[in-house]
């Protein structure tokens, strides 16, 4: 498929979105909660869309996520993804309340929401400053439901063209794993090659 | 007996004593078929609701209008009869509440009505369905009885 060959650089280069988008949410949140944040390097791969969600553990796993679309030069999804309990343990964290033991009450939803806002706008800002690109995020949605249907609506605009989706997971870890997300960046597929235009990097 | 997995944009056949399940449906339809007499079942994980949306080379899995005439091609395959098939579908929710009402955001309910469409045009009944919502679902059709479970997070588990 047309879209996705590109060689070692274009990887490179899409592995330094994924860096610079997570080390300035990463930075957000070390503020929010005032501790140290270590991020990994980040995975960019192509991947079937059955694969997609075993980045976060398997179409059926329960997850928090926030998503939102990103609106602009470079049109594409973005989702925040955490554990159940990472957020419940960042819940903890960041409000100095003990998580509710069942499910998230309305005041713990809407905390981790904003959250997922915080750190997807750093993430968004940082983009755009790096690549002088306009994006501009929606307003961000939040469900905790199985990974796969989650994630399945960010493969929408890609299915269109094929069965695979070029995603950006950048994982960041807080005391240990205590608190893991994770960014998926899903571009839509006529949006790399602006990025990689707008960086200079030559597409084929 | 086995479990076969359907995957996202895919589809499978099975008779008794096996079952068929696909995971973690969101705004993408399961639509399964039965035929009773025969004991064969079959399921489409169902992505987008028309195979025009497609550019190049075509899935047919993907696609509402072409996965149903696809998936009672494989049933006849395997010896059921189109005219005995009934259908049961789950699946197409909204997953994320927005204000906006553009096309992509409606998907679920687009495929919804995609699939009821198709149906309709190979003449086989809906017997039950269990669609829409803001959750997402794994279904799983047992072929010896043709019933349908539909599992979620939070409403639990009911067979249809």
């Amino acid at each position: 498929m047309k879209m996705f060959r590109f060689g070692e650089m274009q990887f490179d280069v899409l592995k330094e979105v994924g860096n610079i988008g997570a080390g300035n949410a990463a930075t957000a949140l070390s503020k929010l909660i005032s501790k140290e944040i270590d991020m990994l390097v980040p995975l960019v791969k192509i991947v079937g869309f059955d694969d997609i969600a075993e980045f976060v553990g398997g179409a059926e796993n329960v997850v928090v996520s926030v998503y939102l679309r990103i609106i602009g030069d470079v049109p594409g999804n973005m989702f925040f993804i955490m554990s159940i309990e990472s957020a419940k343990s960042l819940i903890k964290q960041m409000m100095g309340i003990e998580p509710s033991e069942h499910g998230f009450s309305e005041m713990e939803i809407s905390a981790l929401s904003e959250i997922g806002n915080i750190l997807i706008g750093s993430y968004l800002t940082s983009l755009a400053d790096f690549t002088n690109l306009n994006m501009q995020p929606s307003v961000p949605s939040l469900a905790i439901d199985m990974a796969g249907a989650i994630l399945s609506f960010g493969l929408i605009e890609m299915g269109q063209l094929g069965d695979y989706a070029l995603a950006i997971d950048t994982v960041f870890l807080e005391d240990k794993e205590l608190v893991e997300g994770h960014f998926f960046l899903l571009p839509d597929p006529e949006s790399l090659e602006k990025v990689f235009s707008a960086l200079g990097v030559p597409v084929e | 007996m086995n479990i076969i997995k359907v995957g996202m944009a895919d589809l499978n056949v099975a008779s008794s004593p096996n079952r068929i399940r696909t995971t973690g449906l969101g705004s993408c339809v399961g639509v399964t078929l039965y035929d009773a007499v025969v004991k064969i079942g079959g399921m489409a994980h169902v992505m987008l609701p028309s195979s025009s949306l497609g550019k190049g080379e075509i899935n047919y899995a993907k696609y509402a209008d072409t996965a149903i005439p696809k998936l009672i091609e494989g049933m006849i395959k395997l010896g059921a009869n189109p005219r005995r098939l009934i259908a049961k579908m789950a699946g197409g929710s909204q997953m994320f509440a927005f204000s906006s009402s553009s096309d992509i955001m409606r998907i679920g309910p687009r495929n919804v009505e995609a699939c009821k469409e198709a149906l309709h045009k190979e003449n086989i009944r809906i017997v039950v369905e269990d669609t829409g919502g803001n959750w997402g679902r794994t279904i799983e059709i047992d072929c010896t009885t043709g019933l349908l479970q539909v599992r979620t997070v939070n409403q639990g588990v009911k067979e249809m």
